[in-house]
């Protein structure tokens, strides 16, 4: 049976759709078939993150309202074998989910995947319930920052109350906690929260740090999930993370703050850039 | 005091903000986490005290004051209603506060 994994966060901008491209690439290099599903519709953008967007025809919508067929509407990855992207609408509204379409599609997607990744909307509208509605596991994106970790908390009361599992009063939807956009400089001045800090308010099993890095914004902009690009600290991070999801006991990396800066700019004031 | 202090007179501490972050979100979400499991009983006792207020007192429900002060050992809740001067001539009525 296939896993339904919920990628959410109440905020947005945190890094959502980031966080599924990234971890849906990583789990299908892992050799774990994997479809990752945008349910952010009229605003959607995994297919741009993906690279995708210029080969799709069909979306979502089309599929719930049978106007066409699931394996018409999939795109397939042309870097990763057994990844598959299944957009968003861009033109309809969130009213054009319904949680029986989305039921069927989650069915039938599991017949032939591993896993299958749900790319929330920002908010606790339809649409981010919908994404959350069906998941056995959440990967909560949190940023070190106070309205993104209040949100986050909130969200994980949504999962516990409104998701099919908590429904049908079965084993919780299982939280995973991925702090992204982390800058260890910023937490060692004092400017933002400390690792701890998050784990601790938040209280849920930690699954990752991706720390901010500039290859994030160079891989959405050229459409490459970010995992791909091995070279980059937010890559590497990632891949942990995936192999963490798959039971691998990695050590947390990229937590550390840059070296101290040298003498001459110790001795005239000059602060880390 | 060391002669190093004078080349550095130009760096300031930096306040602790992220301390701040922290103490502000352990505070708000307790109070959240709270408020998850039971609805929202504010406006509920807010007019039920004004509605023992009234049996006694003609009052001007417009003008009642709600104020809420959530912190991290004690919360209060201020409920501020004016009562319609006893003479037209004094300035001002009395309030009278109701503390939770």
């Amino acid at each position: 049976m296939a896993q339904v994994i919920v990628v959410t966060s109440g905020k947005g901008g945190v890094g959502k759709t980031t966080t599924s491209a990234a971890i849906a690439t990583g789990l299908a290099l892992a050799g774990k078939k994997t479809v990752v599903i945008d349910f952010d519709v009229g605003l959607r953008n995994l297919d741009l993150i993906m690279g995708v967007e210029r080969r799709v025809v069909f979306d979502i919508v089309n599929v719930i309202q049978g106007e066409a067929r699931l394996n018409q509407a999939l795109i397939r990855d042309k870097r990763v074998d057994g990844l598959a992207i299944l957009p968003a609408s861009q033109t309809r509204d969130k009213d054009a989910l319904t949680k029986e379409g989305v039921a069927e599609i989650i069915e039938e997607l599991g017949k032939d995947f591993d896993y299958i990744l749900c790319d929330s909307p920002a908010g606790i509208e339809k649409g981010a319930l919908l994404a959350l509605y069906f998941a056995d596991q959440a990967i909560v994106v949190t940023n070190p920052e106070v309205s993104s970790v209040r949100d986050s908390d909130r969200i994980l009361g949504v999962l516990q109350s409104k998701s099919k599992r908590a429904e049908e009063k079965r084993d919780k939807v299982k939280e995973h906690l991925l702090v992204t956009r982390y800058d260890p400089n910023r937490v060692e001045r004092g400017e933002m929260l400390k690792l701890e800090d998050v784990r601790e308010i938040l209280a849920i099993p930690l699954l990752g740090v991706i720390p901010e890095n500039e290859s994030v914004l160079r891989a959405s902009n050229t459409g490459m999930p970010v995992i791909l690009d091995t070279e980059s600290v937010a890559g590497q991070a990632y891949k942990d993370a995936v192999g963490r999801f798959l039971g691998e006991e990695l050590p947390h990396r990229f937590l550390e703050p840059d070296k101290k800066p040298g003498l001459l700019r110790r001795l005239f004031g000059g602060r880390a850039a | 005091m060391s002669w190093l202090d004078f080349f550095r007179a130009n760096r300031k501490p930096e306040p602790a903000s992220a301390t701040q972050a922290k103490e502000r979100l352990q505070i708000v979400l307790a109070h959240e986490r709270i408020g998850r499991t039971r609805e929202d009983f504010l406006p509920r006792l807010q007019q039920d005290l004004v509605a023992v207020v009234a049996r006694y007192v003609a009052i001007d429900p417009g003008k009642v004051n709600v104020a809420l002060d959530r912190g991290g050992d004690i919360s209060t809740l201020a409920i501020e209603i004016e009562l319609p001067g006893a003479k037209p001539a004094s300035a001002g009525a009395s309030a009278e506060a109701v503390r939770a």
